[in-house]
């Protein structure tokens, strides 16, 4: 498989939101806004790139049964390093997300890829792997908090377009399942179409 | 793939990962702690300035915990000189989705100067409208004259207009402006 294969399979052929159906409550709980969501797209695909290093790189020594504990462990630990950065540099940030990111240890995507990808393969294929999941939930993450603000308070990244509150419902969960259900709808239709 | 499981080699690797895994942490901990700190610092600083006229002094260095009815406010002293102009009270209330955790400014003539929230985790789009970027919900309480008021929603018969579909974090943010007028009233005024 070409470098470039493993970016865009995380982005298209196994984006962990529309296609995987990965990490759904991050994904669900943060999407309230375009920002919200991309920043924790973001956040996510540090924690992830990161952990897909190290654990390539040390697969090799943990025994079989211990490897599960020792994951979390790495990734908790890589979680807590993004909070401790995002709190000092960034805590206008952190005071929206703050809540969302020690549930990255928990997002089935992390640990998913240490399982399914890092511990098989090289140190630089795993780090790709983690910038094309990362992206790919990043971009999800983005769409689906787009239409939600778009729908739900009538405005794009903040930017106020329609006065009044727009369909309050899609701010709310089960606007996000139904904004979610559409765009995995959409993205099956053109995935499917070119291939 | 990976090695075999054995007792010691388990052992070995888990608390070599721990290990390494807490120093990392303790290094980057060791250099954000300070940012952080000046974070929140800042954070209550600005807060303070918002919900009090001018002050000259800097209140957070001014912090003093003060208990009534076994709950513990901490409250910020402004001062213009050496005059005291008045508190800012952190109140916090259970909300709709936690706690909402207001700064409170009282003048010394006993007026609500403003308002601002800490933190809070209510619903977006209907009771985050406690903040005052997102509606005007919180501008009916500016100037207020606490004893002049009746500190309740229009539906419970007060005077205070409750935000739409947010009857309950209305009322949690009241009862949160409500103890720090108490508070006022029968402990910093005393």
């Amino acid at each position: 498989m070409s470098k470039l294969n493993i970016i865009t399979r995380g982005i298209i052929k196994d984006n962990p939101t529309f296609v995987l159906l990965l990490g759904m409550c991050p994904t669900l709980g943060t999407t309230t806004s375009a920002i919200n969501g991309m920043s924790m797209g973001l956040a996510t695909m540090c924690v992830l790139i990161l952990s897909n290093i190290v654990i390539s790189a040390v697969a090799k020594f943990i025994p079989d049964k211990v490897r599960i504990p020792s994951y979390i462990v790495i990734i908790a630990t890589f979680v807590t390093v993004v909070q401790f950065v995002m709190q000092a540099y960034l805590p206008s940030l952190y005071e929206t997300l703050g809540l969302f990111i020690p549930l990255i240890v928990v997002n089935c995507i992390v640990l998913g890829r240490a399982e399914a990808f890092a511990n098989k393969n090289g140190v630089i294929d795993s780090a790709l792997d983690g910038v094309g999941i990362g992206l790919g939930f990043t971009i999800a993450l983005t769409l689906l908090g787009f239409v939600r603000e778009l729908l739900g308070s009538g405005s794009i990244f903040g930017i106020k377009l329609i006065e009044g509150d727009g369909m309050l419902a899609f701010v709310l969960a089960p606007g996000a399942f139904i904004a979610l259900a559409y765009l995995i709808v959409l993205f099956r239709k053109i995935t499917t179409k070119k291939s | 793939m990976a090695k075999k499981s054995s007792f010691l080699s388990m052992t070995l690797t888990l608390t070599l990962i721990c290990l390494v895994c807490s120093a990392l942490l303790g290094f980057v901990y060791s250099f954000t702690e300070k940012p952080i700190k000046n974070a929140e610092v800042a954070k209550k600083n600005s807060a303070i300035s918002v919900v009090l006229p001018q002050f000259t002094n800097v209140p957070s260095e001014e912090e003093q915990t003060l208990e009534m009815d076994g709950k513990e406010y901490k409250v910020y002293t402004a001062k213009n000189g050496e005059d005291i102009i008045g508190y800012a009270i952190e109140s916090a209330s259970a909300g709709f989705g936690g706690p909402i955790k207001l700064m409170i400014g009282i003048t010394v003539d006993g007026i609500i100067h403003n308002i601002s929230v800490l933190s809070h985790a209510e619903t977006p789009g209907l009771g985050d409208k406690i903040d005052p970027r997102k509606s005007n919900f919180p501008e009916q309480f500016k100037g207020m004259n606490p004893a002049q008021t009746n500190m309740a929603v229009t539906k419970d018969g007060g005077d205070i207009d409750a935000i739409t579909a947010a009857t309950i974090s209305s009322r949690a943010y009241i009862e949160a402006v409500k103890s720090a007028v108490a508070l006022y009233n029968n402990v910093i005024t005393k």
